[in-house]
């Protein structure tokens, strides 16, 4: 009855194999039911367990996205009405829109706002939190604090902050002489404010990522670069820096991928969400909104994603070029 | 699914076994760490060039620097509180309030009357639960079966998954609403939930962890005792699984809670989670900041709590997460 008795055989007969080789049922017509069962188990079970992944990410991620080129393509009168093939001409459509290049620039623009002094400002806390501190969890949890903030909430408050009549930014800037801005009405002034709230929620998140990768780098790098003279400036520039490569692109990559579908931040932004009145912060994410679900086109809806995957595709392999070449030549210095 | 991944987690494909960061453990870097007498006196800093003079921390101006970036990161949060516990002529008098008001529970109570706050936290509650449980466990019996078991077709399934995280699911959202209104599901939580039940990131996280957290003898000597795959799985791999486990179940948790695009999609105002529920009450007040800031107060400070109790696993996670191997 013991399963140890049933799997005996199998061990001794197979030499003592390390990989479990399930094809004795086979083979050999005698054995047991719990041996061929065992064997199953053996040979199958692995892929019944990474079965749940693969399904349900072909049904709801794969397949959509997908299906959107096929979407893309098509005509879509009203919901759930799909007309016939079209060809590109929802891309065209979508092309000769003036609102798609806005919310194409206006989307560019944020993310650069957002990306490179994100970039910036969370290597500098990283160095701060890579000192010798005391009570290093409570600074590392503190500045993950707005982390956990939801993308929402954090709209709503900077959106008052940034208010154009009432703000504490423009009181701020009147009292020190400098003239209201139009938070909500400027383009640029716009994107700054939209820059700031994602720059607010991910800015310590990615300190924390920069601050694994610099305790990773070894430290007789650092003690070489003194006995050369080089002072800390000089050591962050020339050692920390370079070594930091691999994890700046990875950083640089993931916020490509999330900051050019940016969505919440500008949505929130007022309470049309449309983009303010000429969709001086239309993002293309909110431009796909707006297609598909106020006017009621997927067709178009799904060429402006297609067309966002395309540029994330882009941008992510030029990102990834640039860094590579601006690292490696700080590399050979 | 991460088709409602905003943004992917930190993660940096390694190729031997995982390390965890080598901020504690490791004497030869950082020392005396936990121990604060030795820290402060006899600590010998990491880095030779602050090493020189007496060997005490780092001076008051880092402190500062430090206090003033988390400063800086509460400050909203604390605007938040200050202008939802006013009236809504707060901002138009002639100076900003320094001391949070007395109407707080009045403001909260017209954003319960506005837009269903309990409905919308009940139903946050649920679908960050349902979802991270759903994707430690999918996740953990995934990662147990790439880091574990030997089977035809491990590796490249296993360099599909890692791919699909870099991929923007979020992009198919409009034939995802077309699959969730022909099954009825708009407006309904499991039209939300069903996308969330796994994620490429937890398989390659628990993939990642479990590789060196249990020792090949161990599943050997489980299956020479005649334990059934699934048996094994039970007993060896989800005790170990643990720590990991609990660090997924978090950012999937914070994931979840925070994520507002497909839910505002798909969900009606009927039946909205807390963020869609937030945009709600901007729609109707928006003159009315501070109806408005006491509903995002409202909506944050639960995740705050958590984040009190939890926030050390939270860095310690992302921090094992980035280290590149």
């Amino acid at each position: 009855m013991s399963a140890p008795a049933a799997h005996a055989p199998v061990t001794t007969a197979r030499s003592g194999g390390s990989a479990p080789e399930p094809r004795t049922g086979r083979r050999k017509p005698k054995v047991s039911f719990r041996h061929r069962a065992s064997a199953w188990d053996r040979r199958y079970s692995p892929y019944l367990y990474i079965s749940p992944f693969f399904l349900l990410f072909a049904v709801v991620g794969l397949f959509p996205l997908i299906y959107t080129g096929w979407v893309a393509t098509h005509d879509w009168d009203l919901i759930m009405g799909q007309g016939e093939f079209i060809g590109t001409e929802n891309f065209l459509a979508v092309l000769g829109e003036r609102a798609f290049w806005i919310s194409l620039r206006n989307t560019l623009s944020i993310f650069i706002l957002s990306s490179a002094p994100q970039v910036v400002a969370a290597i500098l806390i990283a160095y701060l939190l890579d000192y010798n501190l005391r009570a290093k969890t409570f600074w590392r949890m503190g500045v993950l604090v707005p982390y956990v903030v939801t993308p929402v909430a954090v709209a709503l408050i900077f959106s008052n902050l940034f208010g154009d009549r009432f703000g504490l930014v423009n009181s701020i800037l009147e009292t020190v002489g400098i003239d209201a801005i139009g938070w909500h009405s400027g383009t640029l002034p716009s994107h700054l404010a939209i820059a700031t709230m994602v720059n607010f929620r991910w800015t310590g998140y990615n300190a924390l990522i920069f601050l694994a990768a610099m305790q990773a780098v070894p430290r007789d790098l650092y003690e070489a670069a003194e006995i050369d003279g080089a002072g800390k400036v000089r050591q962050f520039i020339s050692v920390t820096i370079p070594n930091l490569r691999p994890t700046i692109i990875f950083v640089i990559i993931t916020s490509t991928i999330g900051g050019l579908q940016i969505f919440d931040e500008p949505r929130m932004f007022d309470q049309y969400g449309r983009g303010g009145t000429d969709g001086q912060w239309q993002t293309m994410t909110m431009y796909l909104y707006e297609l598909g679900w106020t006017r009621s086109d997927f067709g178009q809806a799904s060429a402006v994603a297609v067309l966002l995957f395309l540029l994330i595709v882009a941008i992510g392999l030029v990102n990834f070029i640039i860094t590579r070449r601006i690292s490696s030549s700080e590399v050979k210095r | 699914m991460s088709a409602l991944e905003e943004k992917p987690l930190p993660i940096i494909p390694r190729t031997g076994p995982a390390t965890a960061t080598k901020d504690d453990g490791d004497p030869s870097r950082r020392s005396g760490s936990g121990s604060g007498a030795g820290s402060r006196a006899g600590g010998r800093r990491r880095r030779p060039g602050s090493s020189r003079g007496p060997g005490r921390g780092p001076g008051w101006i880092v402190y500062g620097c430090l206090a003033a970036v988390i400063l800086g990161g509460m400050f909203p949060l604390w605007w938040s509180i200050l202008i939802g516990s006013h009236d809504s002529t707060i901002l138009s008098r002639d100076s900003f309030p320094m001391i949070p008001g007395g109407n707080f529970f009045s403001n909260a109570a017209a954003v319960i009357d506005t837009v269903p706050f309990w409905q919308a936290t009940m139903n946050s509650v649920i679908v960050s639960t349902v979802t991270a449980v759903s994707v430690v466990f999918f996740s953990t019996l995934a990662g147990y079966a790439f880091a574990k078991l030997r089977f035809k077709g491990a590796v490249p399934l296993l360099v599909f998954v890692i791919a699909t995280m870099a991929v923007p699911t979020q992009l198919g959202v409009v034939p995802l609403y077309q699959v969730m209104a022909r099954l009825g599901w708009t407006g309904e939580l499991q039209a939300v939930i069903v996308p969330g039940l796994v994620t490429a990131f937890g398989v390659f996280w628990m993939t990642q962890y479990l590789r060196q957290a249990i020792p090949d003898e161990l599943i050997e000597a489980a299956t020479v005792d005649g334990c059934s795959m699934i048996r094994t799985f039970w007993h060896v791999a989800l005790p170990a699984a643990k720590p990991a486990a609990a660090m997924l179940f978090l950012f999937t948790f914070v994931l979840n809670w925070t994520n507002f695009f497909w839910p505002f999609i798909v969900l009606g105002p009927q039946n909205p989670t807390l963020p869609v529920a937030l945009q709600q009450l901007q729609a109707a007040h928006f003159v009315d900041y501070s109806l408005v800031l006491a509903g995002a107060t409202m909506a944050t400070v639960p995740l705050l709590i958590l984040f009190i109790f939890t926030g050390r696993q939270l860095v310690s996670g992302i921090m094992q997460g980035a280290v590149k191997q």
